[in-house]
């Protein structure tokens, strides 16, 4: 049985996410449908709806739902900065360096067609946003600022964000804020109203929208929420026959939303021991590795409480790292580069550049997350296949730099 | 896999005979296209997906592994720099000796394979004494034998070619078929891979600039201007607009690329005639002949598709003492032009190549 250590990828889907969505499954009618059939459709949609706003601390109506997590971060970025154009002239957008491609390339997207002028604020060599250049950049833009949109946590590195010292930023300044918490919803706790509440955030402004994704929860595949605070404006990407307060038309797919609920739920009433036990094999992992080989670093914050439970983020002197997941993958173990790909074509990790590493070093990178199933064995699975793998990729390493078949 | 049929076939085949096979896409670009119809064996999305698909089938692991540095460094920058220096370079070949069976092999070896294997038409047999030699496919049209002349002996014995033995691409196209993979009608590539539209001229005008320059006779008269001595190449006829009409009225060509000056030269076609090529950069295919520096026969090849011609060949000293091969055919080549390759065979077999550096023409100035 292969040992599966990609969860930041997509995680299993829980026993409960599956019952909840066959069931859902063998109901007719559309929700929008004003008969019998329609409205009980209608309602495990809602209650679903519901079921999931509870675990994110907002209500039932301020849950919009997505066809996946790029899809929310797109509605979020794109319909707030039009919606923020509607009065005055607003075209700035701060956004961290090291984001998540649904965010680097939608705020690329909105440069080159809509004008908007992008201010980056740097990250520091653990990852983490510099919180004084973001307060610098509200402090003298704030008239102009359209939005502020960064990660919960790294999707690579597992750096956790001062989310809350940005909302508390962007509340005082009158701007939006968007979190991606796509990889970080099931690991950290998550109240988008406490927060909003404790930073004295104004209507439309603060923390005012958050993306999540169910599949990265043991939910299915296929669809995402945008959070959206009932005072935030907003233009719609989609339109139609105006479901879900008209921001996201479309017929809803009422057993995914089921099966999300029930990851949810399943998630958020286990949350805090299950991040205790992931922090546990994380920490394990983490010291049998750096035990394990010679030329290994840890990549994102060494700090236990500022990463996310299940992250572990390796950078091997020497190795390639699709030279690593290859004979790992051959020795039964799956992990992961870390970095975006294109139909498999590696690109050294904008992530780890934007933390200042080199692009040789970003090659060599190895991103290995735990989930809710991940156990004892799956890490000693990948501690005792380490050292040979890394033996080999150092070889292939060496070999890549300069070949004995060269003339 | 570059998401060919021929790639997917010999990985098919390779499964069958036993092998561990795992199947692998190079990433040769940072940039890659996105969508297109024909083939182009490396940097498409659309290639990528195909070589997955075909691995899938196959039920072998796949990945892509990125030697886009490499590619660009010793593919794309010496085609540029060869085009540059006025010089005709294969790029193709120049992918077989520095990346399919240098830098990819030498990765594979470290990773613990024994070979690769290529959908590449030729083949490796065991010689008389039992070291391996390269060999024309059996599938003449399509031979591929020319591309992978610079291959070594120790190249050789990595190298595994399942596709040789087959007498027509028909005959690979319908086993895809048969086999259920989705790219048995797959059009060929004919194009360079990095070049995404097929126009040669319109990529190294914008990589190498363009200069309006003379076009000369061989006396050195001017006979007209061009717009860039790159996008010539020797043999050609057609696209120079010459004012001055030749004196006998034939139709000129073109003769020689002199990008330093940037000139071009044209003349009749009687002038392209090529007497002898000669190169310094020459490998052998497996075992060197017995004394290269004594005269031996063979057959040279000038162009992945052109006849083989028969010639002698010979290593001398060259003016500056270093090594040389010389090929004297017995008719002369058309349309040589320095950077190109010669292969030279014995019947099927590979013997070996060179880069020509140096020709003689068969009608000197003036005769």
């Amino acid at each position: 049985m292969p040992v599966y250590l990609d969860h930041a990828a997509t995680t299993p889907m829980r026993a409960e996410a599956i019952d909840a969505m066959v069931d859902a499954m063998r109901l007719v009618g559309n929700p929008a449908s004003i008969h019998s059939a329609g409205q009980q459709a209608k309602r495990v949609l809602e209650e679903s709806r519901e079921r999931i706003a509870a675990t994110l601390g907002v209500d039932g109506i301020e849950v919009v739902f997505t066809g996946n997590g790029t899809e929310a971060v797109n509605l979020a970025i794109k319909g707030l900065w039009w919606s923020r154009q509607a009065d005055a002239a607003r075209p700035r957008l701060i956004v961290p360096a090291g984001e998540h491609h649904a965010t680097v390339d939608t705020v690329e997207w909105l440069a080159t067609h809509e004008g908007a002028v992008i201010d980056e604020v740097p990250l520091d060599e653990v990852g983490r946003l510099r919180l004084d250049v973001l307060e610098a950049l509200l402090a003298e833009h704030a008239a102009s600022v359209a939005l502020v949109t960064m990660l919960w946590a790294n999707n690579e590195v597992g750096t956790i964000q001062p989310v809350a010292e940005v909302a508390r930023l962007t509340a005082a300044a009158g701007v939006p804020l968007h979190v991606d918490a796509v990889s970080a919803y099931g690991q950290v706790p998550i109240d988008v109203r406490a927060l909003r509440r404790v930073t004295n955030a104004p209507r439309g402004a603060g923390l005012v929208a958050l993306s999540v994704s169910a599949h990265k929860i043991g939910g299915p595949t296929g669809i995402g929420a945008l959070v959206l605070d009932r005072s935030a404006a907003l233009e719609p990407l989609i339109h139609g026959g105006g479901q879900q307060r008209k921001v996201r038309s479309g017929t809803q797919d009422v057993a995914a939303a089921a099966g999300f609920a029930a990851a949810a739920e399943a998630v958020h009433a286990h949350l805090a021991d299950d991040a205790a036990r992931m922090t546990a094999l994380r920490d394990r992992l983490i010291a049998g590795a750096l035990a394990a080989v010679d030329g290994v670093h840890l990549s994102g914050d060494p700090d236990a409480a500022g990463r996310l439970a299940g992250n572990v983020h390796l950078s091997f002197d020497g190795c390639e790292g699709d030279s690593l997941l290859f004979l790992l993958d051959a020795a039964g173990v799956a992990v992961s580069t870390g970095s975006a790909c294109q139909a498999g074509v590696p690109e050294p990790s904008h992530v780890l550049m934007a933390m200042g590493r080199t692009e040789a070093d970003a090659r060599g990178a190895l991103r290995i997350t735990l989930g809710h199933d991940s156990t004892d064995a799956d890490v000693d699975a990948f501690l005792a296949a380490l050292p040979a793998a890394h033996a080999q990729a150092v070889k292939a390493g060496l070999a890549a730099r300069a070949t004995s078949f060269d003339r | 896999m570059s998401g060919g049929v021929d790639s997917a076939v010999a990985a098919a085949r390779a499964v069958e005979a036993g092998h561990e096979v795992v199947g692998v896409h190079l990433a040769l670009s940072r940039m890659p296209g996105t969508l297109r119809t024909g083939s182009r064996g490396c940097c498409t999305i659309e290639d990528s997906m195909d070589a997955q698909r075909a691995a899938n089938v196959l039920g072998i692991p796949y990945y892509v592994w990125d030697f886009s540095e490499r590619f660009k460094a010793d593919v794309v920058d010496d085609f540029i720099a060869e085009y540059s220096a006025g010089r005709t370079p294969n790029p193709c070949m120049r992918c077989n000796e520095r990346i399919k069976f240098a830098a990819l092999l030498e990765k594979a070896l470290a990773l613990g394979f024994d070979a690769v294997a290529t959908g590449h038409y030729a083949k490796v047999l065991p010689g008389a004494s039992g070291a391996l030699e390269l060999h024309r496919a059996s599938a003449e049209a399509k031979d591929q034998s020319y591309v992978l002349g610079v291959l070594t002996a120790e190249q050789l014995a990595h190298a595994y070619f399942p596709l040789g033995d087959t007498p027509s691409k028909a005959l690979v196209r319908e086993e895809a078929a048969r086999r259920g993979l989705s790219v048995a009608q797959k059009p060929d590539s004919y194009d360079i891979c990095f070049i995404p539209d097929g126009d040669t001229k319109g990529w190294l005008a914008d990589k190498v600039g363009t200069a309006t320059g003379d076009i000369v006779d061989r006396t050195g008269a001017v006979v007209g201007t061009h717009e860039g001595a790159h996008a010539y190449t020797v043999g050609q006829r057609r696209g120079m607009r010459l004012g001055t009409p030749a004196a006998d009225g034939k139709p000129r060509f073109v003769l020689e690329v002199r990008p330093k000056e940037n000139t071009v030269v044209v003349g009749p076609k009687e002038a392209l005639a090529t007497a002898l090529v000669a190169g310094s950069r020459f490998t052998w295919a497996g075992l060197a002949p017995a004394d290269p520096t004594s005269e031996f026969a063979c057959e040279v090849q000038i162009r992945a598709h052109a006849d083989p011609v028969p010639a002698v060949a010979q290593v001398v000293a060259d003016a500056a003492g270093a090594a040389e091969l010389v090929v004297t055919p017995e008719i002369p080549l058309d349309g040589v032009a320095p950077g190109q390759t010669a292969v030279i065979y014995v019947g099927t077999r590979v013997l070996g190549q060179f880069t020509i550096d140096r020709t003689v023409s068969a009608v000197p100035v003036g005769a």
